[in-house]
């Protein structure tokens, strides 16, 4: 009885200083409210059109081939089947390509942010000659589109060699191709996936860095490396953090450079990419005679694997959205 | 190493300087003279430092120069010839001019038509996925509830339009009738048969304005889920650009008699500018550099299935001109308006 009697007193005081402002009060709080629901309204919608595939592919996945096409079942399926699961396992030879793709990931990214981390310090704390050209050189791997130099990168490791020096002992070079080894070289040199954006975000973070943390160290009697890995990485380490996340998750979805390099692994992306030609093939073998799969059939089943190739990234980004995010945000605004 | 410039002036790496930092002559020179004493000049605390700062790029401009340098001329020579392959050995070129450039542009049956296709179509996303962006951004940068979880969600595209993600849906039923598809797709992605943007277009140029424009519009419109998907980080690098603003701008602005409108204009709009080149950029690269890009796909099926090496270096070069030129002429445009606040 005595909050409704204060909510009363409340409102009458907002009639009356609204009157006295001549209406202002009013007009102010309903603009507000129109705004606040506007945007409401715009980031639900924008929100749910990001997350509705999502929601699709996951109500599609398990329903019956059935009831595809039946046009009353539209997300809700008639019953719930894992079998589509079960064939899309088969079809990418999932536990095999997942931990394949896990490890590989894992040690390509681990690769790439430790060199970059490296040279993205150089670059940042150090002056030498030639510094802006090389930092050049940095924003050319950017835009270089990978494709230009596939042809030749691939040619290359079929018969590689550094500047001829291995062909100087054995008298040819060696045959890399089909192993990790030339995209593990490349990660250490910084030209794998996006390698010169993680540069560039780690340059930023460093050149944020005081001077004088520096200059404490050195008076201290610490050498360049010792504050590198005693100052400098400790501080960095979100960063570096989510370079590695960026670059486990570009990797982990990356095409182009698991079918050049990695193609003798069986890597899930790779199998995805492929899983429509295999299609027809495993269903005449599941029933004895050539089938040609519907295409509704089709898009499901690549739904799966989208969702399925998918899934760890979400739950991985779930656990670290902060990191994600700020970081980026950091590199942004110093420039 | 920046605060040191402002108070020191650094000098310029001459020619001279360069040779004596990395070239032990100081210790030679000693050893000849005999004398002991180090004598500061040529190894300098400046040196030194360079030697370590170079230690660390090192690995950068090894990759660079095997990785990245090398096969980029080799490529531009390889489109500049017709390349053999021989079974396990290579493969043999010689010289022809320019002939891969013209099968790219006038021979090939897709290059010339996707290539027109795609650019106009980067030339509509680029821009609605930067005011797009921007407008979201300004959102997401005011105070309301479930601030933190919208933007999250809107960071989730840049995992889930990543690499093989996008492009692989595009592909079923490639073979197939397309109508079939369309219809199966509306079936599998809309819970509702209404349209209201076909509706909305149908009537508008029912009623007969300039329809080219609204064509236009409604390209965007349509491909809104695409440039959404593309627009993640720009998001969040505008937002990290609008939270440096700092609030005692806004507040002289409200003192003065500012509307928000007019404040947005004055003060949000110029302060984000500088961003607004980095972000172009990015859009730029991202977008030529696409999975389900149909110039791509086509460099890929000429390289890979038909195994035209020559052509599809001469293409992918043309490719990448265009990106280059397209980068220039944005850049060149946007520092024009660009406003950079120092501080």
């Amino acid at each position: 009885m005595k909050t409704n009697k204060t909510e009363m007193i409340r409102k009458r005081d907002f009639w009356e200083a609204n009157r006295q402002s001549g209406g202002y009060l009013l007009r102010n709080k309903i603009s507000k409210m129109i705004v606040s629901v506007v945007r409401a309204l715009l980031l639900f919608g924008l929100c749910f059109m990001i997350i509705q595939p999502l929601l699709t592919r996951f109500s599609t996945s398990l329903m019956p081939e059935k009831d595809l096409y039946d046009s009353t079942v539209i997300l809700v399926p008639r019953e719930i089947t894992f079998d589509n699961y079960r064939i899309v396992a088969d079809l990418t030879g999932l536990p095999k390509s997942m931990l394949n793709t896990l490890w590989t990931c894992t040690l390509v990214s681990v690769l790439q942010v430790i060199a970059c981390t490296l040279v993205g310090y150089g670059f940042a704390r150090y002056d030498f000659p030639l510094k802006k050209l090389w930092f050049g050189c940095v924003i050319v791997t950017i835009i270089v589109p990978p494709q230009t130099i596939a042809t030749a990168l691939y040619m290359n490791f079929v018969d590689f060699d550094v500047l001829g020096i291995i062909k100087l002992f054995t008298g040819k070079g060696v045959k890399l191709h089909g192993s990790i080894v030339p995209y593990s070289l490349m990660s250490i040199t910084c030209m794998g996936l996006k390698n010169g954006l993680y540069i560039y975000m780690l340059r930023q973070y460093f050149r944020g860095i005081p001077k004088s943390l520096e200059e404490a160290a050195y008076v201290d009697g610490c050498g360049s490396l010792h504050t590198f890995v005693r100052i400098m990485l400790p501080d960095a380490m979100p960063t570096i953090l989510s370079c590695f996340l960026f670059s486990f998750v570009w990797q982990w979805t990356d095409l182009f450079y698991t079918r050049n390099f990695l193609s003798n692994y069986t890597i899930f992306s790779n199998e995805l990419s492929t899983i429509l030609t295999r299609m027809s093939l495993y269903f005449s073998n599941e029933t004895g005679k050539p089938t040609i799969v519907p295409v509704g059939r089709q898009m499901q089943l690549v739904s799966i694997g989208i969702l399925v190739c998918s899934l760890p990234l979400i739950i991985l980004y779930i656990f670290t959205q902060r990191t994600f995010v700020e970081s980026i945000a950091m590199s942004g605004t110093k420039e | 190493m920046a605060q040191a410039k402002s108070k020191v002036g650094v000098r310029k790496w001459g020619l001279k300087d360069s040779i004596l930092t990395y070239l032990p002559i100081e210790p030679l020179i000693r050893l000849i003279k005999g004398s002991k004493k180090k004598n500061g000049t040529f190894d300098s605390m400046r040196s030194r430092n360079a030697r370590i700062g170079t230690l660390f790029v090192l690995p950068f401009i090894l990759g660079f120069l095997v990785f990245m340098l090398r096969p980029l001329c080799e490529s531009l020579l390889m489109s500049l010839s017709a390349v053999k392959i021989i079974q396990g050995a290579g493969y043999t070129s010689t010289l022809n001019g320019f002939e891969n450039y013209k099968y790219a542009l006038t021979v090939d049956p897709d290059f010339n038509n996707f290539l027109v296709d795609e650019i106009g179509r980067m030339a509509i996303n680029a821009i609605s996925t930067l005011v797009l962006s921007f407008v979201i951004a300004v959102i997401l940068n005011q105070n309301f509830k479930g601030r933190t979880a919208a933007r999250a969600i809107f960071f989730l595209p840049v995992i889930l339009a990543s690499g093989v993600l996008p492009g692989i849906e595009a592909q079923v039923g490639s073979n197939q009738e397309i109508t079939m598809i369309e219809s199966v797709a509306e079936e599998l992605s809309s819970s509702s048969g209404i349209n209201i943007s076909a509706t909305l277009e149908e009537l508008l140029s029912v009623s007969g304005m300039a329809s080219s424009v609204f064509d236009i519009l409604f390209t965007m419109i349509d491909s809104i889920y695409d440039i959404v998907m593309a627009s993640g980080i720009q998001i969040i690098v505008f937002l990290s650009g609008l939270q440096a603003i700092s609030p005692s701008l806004y507040e002289a602005a409200d003192m003065e008699g500012c509307t928000a409108w007019e404040s947005f204009w004055k003060i949000t709009f110029p302060m984000v500018s500088p961003l607004l080149l980095v972000n172009c950029i990015y859009t730029i690269i991202d977008f030529f550099m696409k999975n389900d890009n149909k110039v791509m796909e086509r460099i890929n099926t000429v390289m890979y299935s038909q195994l035209r090496f020559g052509e599809s270096a001469a293409m992918s070069w043309i490719y990448f001109a265009i990106a280059l030129a397209f980068i220039a002429v944005s850049s060149f445009i946007i520092t024009r308006g660009v406003h950079y606040y120092e501080d």
